[in-house]
Order: structure tokens, then sequence, then C-alpha cells
């Protein structure tokens, strides 16, 4: 059997594709036939040192896809299997993989590493293999230098794949000793070194404590630092990667450091390699983070009630950080604007700029404009292109009052430039710093516009006129354009100043769609996103134009769908345009099916439009799915009842879409359309219900589905229940129980991390969503009595949720409001239990005396709903 | 342990367009969520209130009242008084429908005498004081009209056809038209009588029947009385709800310059020069605002001899009615010698005592 398998496994990576399928088709009737015995032979195969490396490669990482897989339920069902083969096995298996650390392979060694692994990841959450760092330790100065290193590789991988609080503190230790000497000065092996830092990065998370103790952090700083100045690259990149980490997971404690990390970083932004300098850079652009997070939650000001302080770490490091970020955007690449995977120095330094700037505000502006200003004009278009980007950089930040004058100044040069500077490069720079203006400082929120009556001709002429340019330059246009006409987003219903060029706008897009080159530079997306701007943002002045685009629109869709015979990367570009063409009809629906006469206008395209969108539905792009769903809500909304004629046929493709497991987007979407279409149709939606209810109710038992659509599934419930009304009484045995359980497992989320209490939150409010719809519905009917069972339990979460006290300000409305409702469906019946519960009294007092106006409105209805209850 | 992707956005705005989309579309969906919500939350109380008219039952403890006396009549009213048949009028909509309704509702006289037989020929009623309006359900909607025909609210309601595709029993035809009183302060709609049911005219019914008139215009054949007891407002407050220190009327402008109450026939309370509507560019059909000055009004034989009037200016635009001569009457007396309840006691056990009439006064209108 072992000599069998090895020749399989070689056969399996053979040339020859008959060869290939006949070994793979081998493997997986050994699997099926005998899994225990199969997963031995491979361990048995990975930790023979007399076996080729290719097949023990092989072996091991058919081990680990026994082990994982990416799908959650995929892997949930391979950790049952694992959890519940022979115990004899695992321990045969685990023995092979801990002697295959100690191979000369070093394929095999890493191999083996990354499986160790992934049994600790299933076995250490269930209390098994407690032995296994203590294992890995031992004696780990006397190893041979191949060993060690395949050690820590094994300790970094994991600390990946575990949870920081299922290893103990004391194992810990352990690990970031091993570790913290396997980094140090004393280790004279390189590779030894190289695995213990990566380690490192991934054992930082263990830590906690550690980085508390002075000492300790102070060591494994200062081995880090040491790090960063090793002689070998890789292990230079490594170090900076684990600063970069720290600066994160550690904000707080950097303050002894800073000073030392700034010296480091700034000699590698200057002098290292780029792989190095990146991650330099990227330190300041983690500081960055952190501190603007933290000043977000100060709200402006500093209050003591913040976790973490904001230390400024970024506005003390200023005048010597501008200027190294500032020397880095001279180091362009010639073609990065074209290439959409680069990433290099100049722009790891512009975009750290950037952050630079919204994190210290007004102060960066003085560093940066000497810059600015004697670089613009200069021969070399490195330094145009600097000097621009520069200033586009600072332009979301620092404040309007110091920026409008510069804009002032700046803006008719940038519009010369982006027509008449020779280089694309600083063209495409040009369009974006013109973008970034329109988007940060021109809209009703400001004072002074920058855009007036005297220069918007101008300004839109040479946008159009640069969307004509090259892809690069033309798809920054549309983008300067968008945020042109996202300023006048509020001019009213009557008249932008938008509204003289609508027409030529609108045309100078439709004509950009078509370049045969619009496929580059995501030019064509760039097109159809700002035409979608510019009608969200258009007035009823417009509204014949938006109307005229009714048509095109629907008849490039038309074509679309028309293409025959296409090859598969040309479907695939059909079907990105079908999904812009139905994001483009949706905000045309949604544009026009808000006022009344528009509306009545457009519906004449309404049954033209619902074919169109069905035949979209045949092609099997997700994202041309997700769109043309989106659209037929909107057009749910908007026809009402009259949508009632196209169910027959769209409900087959809304039964598809709420099946869709493996794109979550699609089913999301689909669930909300369900909620449009209940409110469009109200109870003529009866007869599609049973089959609505009983996919949303298997959506909601799979652990298949990604658990973020299972809150609106909940809300659904409520948007069902409210059109039909009594007619929910047939699902209330299904759904109640389902509600009732949700509701007991969101209730208490103790220790959840912000993620997680974020997701429980809105369950939460689908769950209450779900009670209030269905109470809502029930009311006024004679079967309200059927509800009463349900009273106690609803009340019981309502108080749950009151005493938890993490509930945000969206369940709390929900929450009142579903008291209310309950009082109102069931009166006085249900007076009594309601006096009772601490919801009636405290949280509704609580609710009353809010600032927040969406949960006092709530709570006085409830607290009318309550006194004609408890009155009658 | 692959070191995590360095990569940022480049030139690239923070959300792309699609994203958006799909919030706007979120937005668009949570927002018709809570409004069809809050739809079915109006629904409910309407409901309520027409199973339990009456407002003892309100908890809010002080309902404001006035007591409305009515004569108990046998016969039966005029069918119409108009010249659309209230059929047709639930269908009407904007500025005729609000010229239609402002000539519907009856307006019960304000008592300024105590009349006689009051414990034999009168019912009497608990009025909540609040807004005197119609609550037409028709098309899938719900309005509210103000006595001057204006729009009060707009809103479903569980009215027949008050609401979009949720009355199952109802024709699309099918409306009902309540008079109710609006009470600001628990936003309660209080069913005062009922004038149309699923399209079915209660018109024609008696008086017990329904229990209740149908008269439009001023009618003598109910009369309102209240006193600080059973209302807040006993006089009336101005639109600072100050009550001013001299009484204000409204009054219409007559062709030849008289200045006249609602009632039919009109009561003159003064007249205006010509001069002096020229020079205000007043012009006949105006309604003015006057105060009542220290002169007061005289009286002569009962009648009106004279009024110190006092030109305080046009009348707000929502006006549809100068006001009825009780109601000056009224409110003259609440400042100077109200009629008060023991005055109403007084004439019921007297006429107790006396118990010489039959009941069985009728009324020809």
């Amino acid at each position: 059997m072992a000599m069998e398998v090895t020749q399989i496994l070689l056969n399996a990576q053979a040339v020859d594709s008959t060869v290939r399928k006949q070994a793979e088709e081998n493997l997986k009737q050994f699997q099926e036939q005998n899994l225990p015995s199969f997963l031995l032979s491979l361990a048995g195969e990975l930790s023979n040192d007399d076996k080729p490396v290719e097949s023990r490669k092989l072996a091991g990482l058919i081990l680990k896809n026994a082990l994982d897989a990416k799908e959650q339920h995929r892997k949930l069902e391979l950790v049952q299997r694992w959890l519940s083969l022979d115990t004899s096995v695992k321990v045969q298996i685990k023995a092979c993989l801990l002697k295959t650390i100690s191979s000369h392979a070093p394929d095999a060694r890493s191999t083996a590493s990354q499986v160790i692994a992934k049994v600790a990841g299933i076995e250490l959450p269930h209390k098994q293999w407690p032995e296994l760092i203590g294992t890995l330790l031992s004696n780990i100065h006397q190893l041979p230098a191949h060993t060690r290193q395949a050690t820590l590789e094994t300790l970094g991988y994991i600390c990946e794949e575990v949870s920081p609080d299922l290893v103990d503190q004391d194992q810990v230790n352990k690990i970031l000793t091993a570790v913290v000497q396997g980094m140090n000065s004393s280790e004279s092996n390189n590779d030894v070194k190289f695995a213990a830092t990566r380690a490192l990065f991934n054992a930082l998370g263990f830590a906690q404590a550690n980085f508390s103790n002075d000492m300790e952090r102070d060591y494994i700083m200062r081995v880090v630092c040491e790090a960063t100045l090793s002689p070998e690259l890789k292990i230079r990149q490594a170090a900076f990667e684990c600063l970069v980490a720290i600066s994160s997971t550690y904000y707080e404690k950097l303050a002894p450091y800073i000073q030392d990390i700034f010296n480091i970083t700034a000699k590698a932004v200057k002098e290292d390699e780029e792989p190095v300098a990146l991650q330099a850079i990227e330190f300041w652009s983690s500081v960055c983070d952190e501190e603007i997070d933290i000043l977000e939650e100060y709200g402006g000001e500093f209050s003591g009630e913040s976790d973490i302080p904001c230390f400024y770490f970024v506005k003390q490091a200023l005048p010597v950080l501008v200027p190294m970020l500032l020397e880095t955007l001279l180091k362009q690449e010639e073609d990065q604007d074209q290439d959409e995977g680069a990433w290099n120095i100049a722009m790891a330094g512009g975009t750290c700029l950037g952050l630079v700037a919204r994190t210290v505000g007004d102060d960066v502006v003085p560093l940066v404009m000497p810059f600015i200003e004697e670089n613009l004009t200069k021969p070399d278009w490195r330094q145009r292109e600097a000097a621009t980007y520069a200033f586009g950089s600072i332009l979301e930040g620092p404040s309007p009052d110091k920026l409008i004058p510069l804009v002032n100044i700046a803006l008719n040069f940038m519009l010369t430039a982006l027509m008449q500077d020779p280089n694309n490069h600083v063209k495409d720079t040009t369009a974006w710093t013109l973008g970034r203006m329109f988007e940060f400082l021109h809209g009703s929120a400001l004072e002074t516009p920058i855009i007036t009556q005297t220069n918007i001709q101008q300004i839109i002429t040479v946008l159009i006129q640069s969307m004509k340019d090259v892809p690069n330059v033309a798809e920054k246009a549309c983008g300067a354009l968008y945020f042109l006409a996202q300023g006048y987003e509020d001019a009213g219903s009557s008249s932008s100043p938008l509204t003289p060029f609508f027409q030529e706008i609108v045309q100078a897009l439709l004509t950009v769609t078509h370049r045969e080159d619009a496929g580059e530079s995501r030019l064509r997306t760039a097109a159809y996103e700002t035409l979608n701007e510019v009608v969200r943002c258009s007035t009823d002045e417009t509204a014949p134009m938006v109307l005229q685009l009714v048509p095109l629109i629907m008849m490039e869709l038309h074509q679309t769908l028309e293409a025959q015979k296409l090859s598969s990367d040309e479907r695939e570009k059909q079907n990105e345009l079908q999904g812009l063409l139905c994001g483009c009809l949706q905000v045309i629906i949604q544009k026009l099916g808000s006022s009344e006469p528009t509306k009545y206008v457009f519906m004449q395209y309404a049954d033209q439009m619902m074919a169109l969108f069905l035949r979209v539905f045949a092609s099997r792009s997700a994202t041309a799915h997700e769109e043309a769903m989106l659209a037929i809500g909107a057009l749910a909304y908007a026809a009402g009842a009259d949508f009632a004629k196209y169910m027959p046929e769209f409900y087959r493709y809304l039964e598809m879409g709420l099946q869709n497991f493996e794109d979550y987007q699609v089913c999301a979407i689909t669930v909300g359309v369900v909620g449009d279409i209940c409110r469009a149709l109200e109870d003529k939606i009866l007869p599609y219900c049973d089959g609505i209810m009983t996919q949303l109710l298997k959506d909601l038992s799979s652990n298949q589905l990604h658990r973020s659509v299972k809150p609106p599934i909940f809300s659904c419930f409520g948007d069902i229940a409210l059109a039909i009304g009594e007619n929910f009484e047939k699902y209330l045995m299904y759904a109640m129980p389902m509600l009732q359980s949700a509701a007991e497992l969101s209730a208490h989320v103790s220790g959840a991390d912000d993620d997680m209490l974020e997701y429980t939150n809105s369950l939460r409010n689908g769950i209450l969503e779900a009670y209030s719809g269905i109470l809502q519905g029930f009311k006024g009917s004679s079967k309200t009595q059927l509800l009463m069972p349900y009273a106690p339990h609803v009340l019981q979460f309502l108080d749950s949720l009151y005493m938890e006290k993490d509930m945000d300000d969206a369940v709390s409305k929900t929450a009142i409001g579903v008291l209310g409702d309950l009082a109102d469906t069931l009166g006085s019946n249900a007076g009594p239990l309601i006096q009772q519960s601490v919801s009636s009294r405290d949280f509704l007092n609580e609710c009353l005396s809010t600032d927040d106006h969406m949960i006092r409105e709530s709570a006085e209805w409830a607290k009318l709903a309550i006194s004609r209850a408890i009155s009658f | 342990m692959a070191p995590h992707d360095l990569r940022r956005p480049f030139k690239r705005p923070a959300i792309s367009d699609q994203q958006r989309r799909r919030e706007l579309s979120l937005q668009r969906q949570a927002q018709n969520r809570r409004d069809a919500q809050q739809h079915a939350r109006c629904l409910a109380s309407t409901l309520l209130y027409l199973q339990s008219p009456h407002p003892e039952s309100t908890s809010e403890p002080e309902v404001e009242v006035e007591v409305e006396v009515e004569l108990e009549t046998e016969t039966e009213p005029e069918a119409s008084a108009s010249e659309i048949d209230i059929r047709q009028a639930s269908k009407l909509k904007g500025s005729q429908a609000r010229k239609w309704f402002a000539r519907q509702l009856m307006l019960p006289e304000w008592m300024i005498d105590v009349p006689d037989q009051l414990a034999q020929d009168w019912y009497v009623f608990a009025r909540p004081a609040g807004k005197r309006c119609f609550v037409v359900s028709t098309n899938g909607t719900t309005v509210s009209r103000l006595r001057n025909g204006s729009r009060l609210h707009h809103f479903p309601s569980a009215l027949p056809n008050g609401a979009r595709n949720r009355d199952a029993s109802g024709s699309a035809q099918s409306y009902s038209i309540l008079d109710c009183i609006f009470h600001e302060s628990d936003q309660t709609y209080y069913v005062v009588d009922m004038v149309c049911w699923r399209g079915y005219s209660l018109y024609e019914c008696t008086a017990e029947f329904r229990h209740a008139h149908y008269q439009t215009g001023n009618t003598p054949l109910a009369l309102v009385w209240k006193d600080e007891n059973c209302s807040q407002y006993v006089i009336d407050t101005d639109s600072k709800g100050q009550i001013p220190s001299q009484q204000q009327v409204v009054l219409e402008l007559q062709d030849n310059g008289s200045l006249t109450t609602s009632d039919d026939p009109p009561v003159v309370f003064g007249c205006l020069d010509g001069g002096f509507m020229q020079k205000s560019g007043l012009c006949s059909g105006n309604l003015l605002r006057f105060a009542i000055s220290n002169g007061g009004l005289s009286f002569a034989d009962g009648k009106l001899e004279k009024a110190d009037l006092h030109y305080l200016g046009k009348s707000n635009r929502a006006r549809a009615f100068a006001d009825s001569y009780s109601k000056v009457m009224f409110q003259y007396m609440a400042r100077h010698s109200p009629i008060r309840y023991d005055d109403l006691i007084g004439s019921i056990s007297s006429s107790i005592d006396q118990e010489n009439k039959p009941s069985d006064v009728q009324m020809d209108d």
C-alpha cells in the first residue's frame, strides 16, 4: 500500500493529464473507502525521509486539506470528522508529523509545520494535545539548526491558527522566550532568525501580558529593533512587519520607543531596498490609522473616557516625517497609473502623506506648500507630478478655511495642466486632485464655494475634454465630475447650477461608455458611476432628460442580451456591462419614481424593463444578478400594487435568489427585495408566501449561509406579516420558535468583541422588527389571541435586552416600539403582563427621557398604547 | 504566515458606487419598513377608537369637555341641504372638497340662554374640546378636514377603504364619513357622529338612530355650553394661546359696508364707511377681525343695538366663516355674566317641578 501511495502521489503531479486524472481518482477512492488508513498513509509518506520530496509534499498538502477548508460549513464538517477519528490513528499521525520537523528536507518540514498547526487548531479548543507546545519546546537549544528553524516556524503557524485564550500564560511565556531567543544576536543561523521573526509576528497577539511588563516589553522591542538592522533583507522586512503589527496592537505602549523607531524607519525609507522601505512607511500609515480612529472617537475634544489616549506621535514627528514622505513622491514608476497591481514607494509615501494630513489637519499645510510651489512648474514630470500629488493628498484633513484660499489659486492652474501638460502621469494626478477638491471642498455645507457662476463653465468644459484623453486620465476626469455633481446633491428640487450643462455632461459620459478602450483602467465603470451620480443629483428641471435616458439604457441592455456565441472572456465583460446597466436603471428608477409626475411617465417603460431584468437572470454572473435584483426592488417600490402582474414570471428568480447561499450578497439583496414586494403588493403577495417562507426558514437553518443575511431575514418575516396580516397565522408555528431561540441567543453576548456586538445588535434588530411586523399585522383581527402565548417571551426578551445595557440606539428604538405594538395589538389582555415587565417602567422611562428623538418618538407612542391597553 | 498585503487603495474613493447603490437601497428599504410600521401603528389607533368612542375611557385624566345639549327630534331632517349628494362628496378633491366640506359641518349654536324644557326635550352629550372635523375614508386613504374645509391630517385608517389594500370586505368604492373631534393632546379622533358608513348615507336616519343631528350650517337644534370646570379655555384665546384683553370677533363685510355674523339671516354688528373700505383695500366678502372696545355691546328689546368695534385687520386666511351671533354672545357673556352650571341645574329642577308640558315639541326646519 505504502509503495502504491508514493506512485499515486507522483502521478497526481504528472504532466500527462490522463495519468493525473487517474491518480486523483485513485486518491479519492482511497479516501472514501478507508479514511483512517488513507490519512495514516499520507502521514507516513510525509515523514519518510526515503521518499521523494514531491510525493511527501503533496501527501502533506492533502493531509492539510483534510483538516481545513475555506467555506465555513465544510470546515466544520472536517473538524467533526477529525475529532471522531480513532484516537490511536490520530496519535500515529501526530507522531509522524512531529518526526517530520527534524527532517533534512525543508519542504517536508515546512509542510509538516502547517499540518501540525491545523491539527492544533482543531484539538486545542477541545483540550486535546495539551503536550504539543511542551514537546516542541523541550530541548530546543540542543536541536540542530534546521530543526530549531522548523520548530519556530511551527510555533508561528500555531499562533496564527489558534486563539490566544486557548494557550495559558505559562506556555505563552515559553513560546515568546523561544521566539525572542531565536531572533537574538546569540543565534547565528539566519534561517532560524527569520523563522523566529515571522513567528513573533504571529505570536504578538498572545503577548498582551508580556507587553504590559516593562522589562519584557523592552526586551522584545529591543530584539525587534535590532532585527530591522540585520544584514539579511528578509529578516529586516519581517522585523518591520513586526513593528507595523505592534503599532496597531500595542499603540499605547509605543511612547518610549517612538524616537528610536522613527530613526530606524527614516533610515529604511531613505536607504533600504523597496520591500523594507515599504514596511517602514507602512509603520507610519498604521500609526496614522490608530490616531485617526482615536481622535474620531474623541469627537474633536479630549475626553478621559476613551480607552486609549492619543499620544500625537504623528504630530510630534511631523517636521521630519513630512519631508521624508515628500522625498518618496519623486520615486514614481513610469507606468504605475496603468498597472492595477502597482505598489511602490512613491505610492506608499503619497498614501501615508494623505493619512498624515487627516491625522494632524492644518499643521501639515505649511510643511507641504513650499514643496508644491517649488516643484509644480519644473520641467521634470516627476517633480510636477509629485507636487500635484502632494497637493491632492492634503485636501482631506485640514480645515476648509486653510484650504479654500489655496484651492482658489490652484484650481485654474490645475485646469490648464489637465489640458496642456504633456505627461499622462501628471494629467492623471491633476484630474485626481481636482476630484479631491470637489470631494472635500465643494458642497452646500461650505460657506465659500470654490465653484462659481464664473468658473463652472470652464471646469465642465475641461473635464469633458479630458474624458477624451487616455483611459486612465479619462477615468480620473469622470471621478472629478462625480464629486462635482455630488456637491449639488442638495441643491433642492427646483434648480441646480448643473442644469445648463446636464445634456452635455450626459452625452459626454455616454460617449465614454462607448469608447473602444473603455475596458481599460475601469473607465467604463467610472463613466456609468458618474452618470449615476449625475442622475441622483438631478432636479425636476432635468427630469425630462433623465427620462430620455431610460429607452437608451434599456436598448444597451437589450443589446448585451442579444449577443451570441461569446468567448468566456467576452461573456464576463458582457456580464459586467449588464451589471453596470442594471445599476444605472436602478438609480433612474429610484430618481424618477420619487415624484408622482415623473413616475407616471416613466412607468410606461416598466413592462419592457422588467422583461430585460428577467433575461439578465439567465446569465450566471453574481454581480449582474445582484444589480438586476436591486433594480427590481426599486421598480417594485415605484410600481406599488401594479407590480403584481410581474410576480408569476418573477417568482422563480426570487426563489433562486433566496437559494443562493454561495453569493450571499445576492441572497441578502433578494431578501430585501421580498420586503419591497411585500410593501408594494400587500396582501396580493399571499399566493407566493408559502414558497417564500419555506425558503427563508431554510436559509435561517442553514449553516452554509453567511451570517450577515440572517438579521434581514428576520426583518423580512415582519414585512411579510405586515403585508398579509392575520394570514400569517399558518407560519407562526415555524417562525415563532426560530425567533424565540434566536432571541435567547442574542440576548446575552458577554465578552464579545466589537464586531460580534455589532452583529448581535443587527440580529436583535431583525428579531424585533419581525415581532413588530407580526404584532401589527394581526392587529384588529379576530385572531390576536393566537399571539398571547408568545407575549411573555417577547417581554422577557425586551427585559433582558434592557438589563444587558449593550443595545445600540437602533435596537432601543425598535425594542421600545415592540413594547407599544404588544400593547396596541393585544390590548387589555396583555395589560397585566406588560405592567409587570421592567421594560414598561424603567426601559420606557429611560427612552422617554433620551436625547435621541427617534427613540423618544417610539417611546411616546408605546406609552400611549400601553396607557390605552391598561385602561380598557 | 504570509505577511499581510501592504497595498492600500490608491487614488480611489473610499467606497465604490456599487457599494453605494447597495447601501442606498438598504436605506430606502429600512425607511420604507419604518413607514409601513408607522402606517400600521396609526391604523390601530383609529380602530381602537371606533370600537370604543367614549372619551371617559381615555387614559388622559383631564380631558377637556364641553357640554352639548341637543334637541330631541323625531322628524326626519331634510335629506340634503347641498347640491352634491353625500355619496359623491367623498370623491371630491382639492379646493372643491374644501368648499363642500366647509358647508357640511353642523355648527351648534352657543347657549346664550337656558332653553325651556331642558330636562325633557334635550339630550346631553359631553364633547371633547378639540378641533371639529370630518374624517373621510376613501380610495385607500383617510383625510380629516377642519370646519373650514382645509385638510388637517392625511393618514391610513381601518375605516372602510381607509388604507391601501387593507380592506378585504369593502369594495373599492366603499367610503365612510365621520363627524369627529380631534383631541390634540392624545392625538385621538373622538367620533361624534357617523354621517356615512361603507357608502350608506345615514342622513336619512332619525336622530335617535344616529344619536345625532344632521343639519348643515349654524343650527339652534344643538347648543354648546362650557365653564371653567370642564374647559381650560372658556374665554377664547388668540393664535398665541393668550387671552386678549378685549374680546375679538370675526365679521363678514357686506356690499353695503355692513358687518355681519355667519347666521342665516345674518346679524348686523356695525358698518364701515366707503372711504375706509377703499383706503384699506377691503371688499365685500372679506372676513375682518375686530375688538369689542370699552363701549361693549348694547341691547334693546333683547336685540343687539350697538357694538363698539375697533378694526384690527383681516382674519386668518384659513377662516371660512364669520363668527356666529351665539358665539359672540357666549364669549361676551363669559367675560361679563356667564350662564353658570347652577343656572342649568336650576332650570332643570324648576321644569321638573312644573311638569306641565308634553315633551313632544315638533321642530320643523
